[in-house]
């Protein structure tokens, strides 16, 4: 395999794993959305009201800056990151 | 000021602008003391941001493609998130979505899932992507990809459809606003709300819109979050109210189950005034199916991934690295308007209808509630309503009518709050609507002055030719926009959530295949675009008719099912004809990898 497809194949590995986690937060919970009311979530609330108005937002925020440091990684890795700083 | 090394004094300058815009503040809320009229605030917040933005407009004028496009690629990840922020969140977001919250609650919260959940997607499977390749705008990217004048043609169509819907609603907003803080009538505020848009991006094309977008950002964030902080302690709920509406929820819990939900007959509903509703939904219960909830969310986020006036933001950062992290920061300033809507709706909630509250209303005398200052300038607003229904002579929870507007307008008024803050929330919808409507006209005369004049019509025009034309287009498509906004059809301007069914249905897939599947052809792009946006209309009109559709899926989520021929046109399509050739594979290996070169030059 070519360093290129490397890269490519360690990047398709990230983006599942971001997916994955993208696909609980946004899709799974929410299948079990009426039981999960039942229980209470962070700061009193009940969890799934909480997940829709902070918890799946704020875990959206926080998955999208690790997915962009896991990339710059595998980039760096190969050689293929840009040059300079911004 | 925006000359010279502008780009290393930004922190500086929009912490100036933004103390500026703190005195100010202080300045009218003063000046309401001394006496000032409520009127003379609402018009000069208006008058005195919309000034701002102008000459923000007028000092980033350019006379160069890369600039007047893409904002001449460097603006850094932190302004290019409040930038996108303030494209993304329109007028509704700001004006209705704490109203949506109100009535609507779980049922309306799959929105603000896919609202944000949406980012993902941008930032894992396409900014990076399509910063790399350098383009101008989204049909850029289809048309080189793919190859030929008919997939970059019908690009167009799609973004064309998607933004248009989009944009009428926001010129409408930019009206209403313009009408009620200058007191003009609306047909003509719908003008005066569009010359405010066009000043801040015809001279400067991207740039311009760039640099109003980040001061309109900091304006509506501030005029979203210190209204809702100080009535949280002004009510005594917490003075972080994020983390301390625990009590206020399960109190509304508690009295809906006091009052419950009683249904009112037709004929008394006939009664209540056009677009009002009554609270008939559980504020924190789980009042959707799963799928109801799931397929809403889902189509908000392809729609999110497909909207060409986000994706453009991206074309703006310095590097592909950047274009990650600035969705990051984008989201995050979205996130701070987002989670604060939910807040703002209990606590307006519970201020109406807790009897134990000064400002509860429900349980005291209609006679009354109809004497209270602040029921009367709503009620005369057309955004608030009581009527007897069982005539006992006591406000009922069912018998109290508000528009899903008044949870954001009223609630500062309601809670006791000077004018000075309403003043203050004109302005923060004002910079919404504005931004959104920048945002999506721009997208619109780039796509036509770009992929449509300069690539197909005439490839040798000049620079500044093509800058004339671009110019020309934003007037023409702003004048549109604003003379459909101004016959106010009911139906087309409500439906913002459209812009992303068409959007998704005509572009997800050819921009994700585009990228991550080799194989992907023109011929398959072009299947993909044009029946996705057929079948997704054709569903919408179906419903729209008295169709019963399919699956559940509504005329809020047609997109899924237009998306998804659109998916099964393109993979089946492409198989049957011939891969793309070799140069077009090595393409796609480049975009793959940040370093290098970008597809397309930097002047294309």
């Amino acid at each position: 395999m070519s360093k290129q497809e490397q890269h490519w194949e360690k990047s398709k590995g990230l983006l599942m794993m971001t997916l994955a986690i993208w696909f609980v937060f946004s899709i799974g919970i929410f299948l079990f959305g009426a039981e999960m009311n039942e229980v209470t979530g962070p700061f009193g609330y009940p969890l799934t009201y909480w997940f829709t108005c902070q918890g799946s937002l704020g875990i959206f925020v926080i998955l999208i800056f690790w997915f962009a440091n896991r990339q710059e990684k595998i980039d760096e890795e190969f050689g293929f990151s840009e040059r300079g700083d911004d | 000021m925006i000359k010279g090394n502008f780009i290393d004094n930004l922190p500086k300058v929009y912490g100036i602008y933004t103390g500026g815009f703190l005195a100010f503040i202080i300045i009218m809320s003063i000046a309401e003391q001394m006496g000032m009229t409520a009127k003379t605030i609402g018009i000069c917040f208006v008058a005195f941001t919309v000034a701002i933005y102008a000459i923000i407009g007028y000092l980033s004028r350019t006379a160069q493609a890369d600039a007047y496009y893409v904002a001449g690629r460097q603006v850094p990840t932190v302004f290019n998130g409040m930038a996108t922020a303030a494209d993304w969140m329109s007028g509704a977001s700001f004006v209705a979505m704490a109203g949506g919250i109100y009535f609507k609650g779980y049922g309306y919260m799959a929105l603000l899932v896919g609202w944000t959940g949406g980012y993902v997607l941008v930032a894992s499977l396409l900014a990076p992507y399509l910063r790399k390749f350098g383009c101008y705008t989204v049909p850029d990217f289809i048309g080189t990809r793919y190859g030929g004048n008919l997939s970059r043609f019908m690009a167009v169509v799609v973004l064309t459809v998607a933004s248009f819907t989009y944009v009428t609603a926001q010129i409408n907003a930019t009206g209403t606003i313009a009408s009620v803080a200058l007191d003009i009538p609306f047909q003509y505020a719908v003008y005066v709300g569009l010359i405010s848009i066009l000043l801040c991006s015809m001279l400067g094309g991207m740039r311009g819109v760039t640099w109003t977008q980040v001061a309109q950002y900091i304006v509506l964030i501030i005029a979203y979050l210190l209204p809702v902080f100080w009535i949280s302690n002004k009510m005594g709920a917490g003075f972080f109210p994020h983390f301390m509406l625990a009590d206020e929820v399960s109190r509304i819990a508690e009295l809906e189950a006091q009052f419950g939900f009683v249904k009112n007959s037709a004929e008394n509903l006939k009664e209540v005034p056009k677009g009002l509703a009554g609270i008939t939904k559980a504020h924190s219960a789980v009042n959707a199916t799963p799928w109801a909830f799931i397929s809403l969310a889902l189509a908000m986020m392809m729609g999110t991934a497909s909207l060409p006036h986000v994706m453009m933001r991206y074309f703006t950062t310095p590097s592909v690295k950047a274009a990650r992290k600035s969705v990051g920061w984008s989201l995050f300033f979205i996130f701070l308007l987002y989670s604060s809507a939910p807040m703002l709706a209990t606590l307006s909630k519970l201020s109406l209808i807790d009897p134990s509250l000064p400002t509860g209303i429900i349980g005291k005398s209609i006679a009354e509630v109809q004497s209270i200052d602040w029921y009367q300038n709503w009620n005369q607003a057309n955004l608030m309503f009581v009527s007897d229904f069982n005539g006992n002579g006591t406000l009922e929870l069912n018998e109290f009518f508000m528009g899903g507007k008044a949870v954001v307008l009223a609630t500062p008024e309601i809670a006791g709050l000077p004018y000075v803050i309403s003043g203050l929330v004109a302005a923060g919808g004002m910079a919404a609507a504005m931004s959104t409507a920048d945002g999506l006209i721009l997208a619109i005369a780039n796509a036509i002055s770009h992929d449509v004049y300069y690539k197909i019509i005439d490839p040798k025009a000049e620079t500044a030719k093509r800058l004339v034309v671009a110019r020309v287009l934003l007037v023409v498509i702003g004048f549109a926009g604003a003379t459909i906004a101004a016959l106010e059809i009911q139906g087309i301007l409500g439906s913002v959530i459209w812009a992303f069914d068409f959007a998704m249905s005509g572009l997800f897939f050819p921009l994700v295949l585009g990228v991550w599947w080799k194989r992907a052809n023109k011929e398959g792009a072009i299947a993909g675009m044009f029946l996705g946006l057929v079948s997704g209309a054709a569903y919408l009109v179906w419903v729209r008719t008295g169709g019963s559709g399919f699956l559940g899926i509504t005329q809020l989520t047609f997109g899924i099912f237009g998306s998804a021929v659109s998916l099964v046109a393109m993979v089946v399509v492409s198989l049957m004809t011939q891969a793309p050739n070799a140069a077009t594979q090595k393409m796609v290996d480049e975009v793959r990898v940040p370093a290098g070169k970008s597809i397309l030059g930097k002047q294309h």
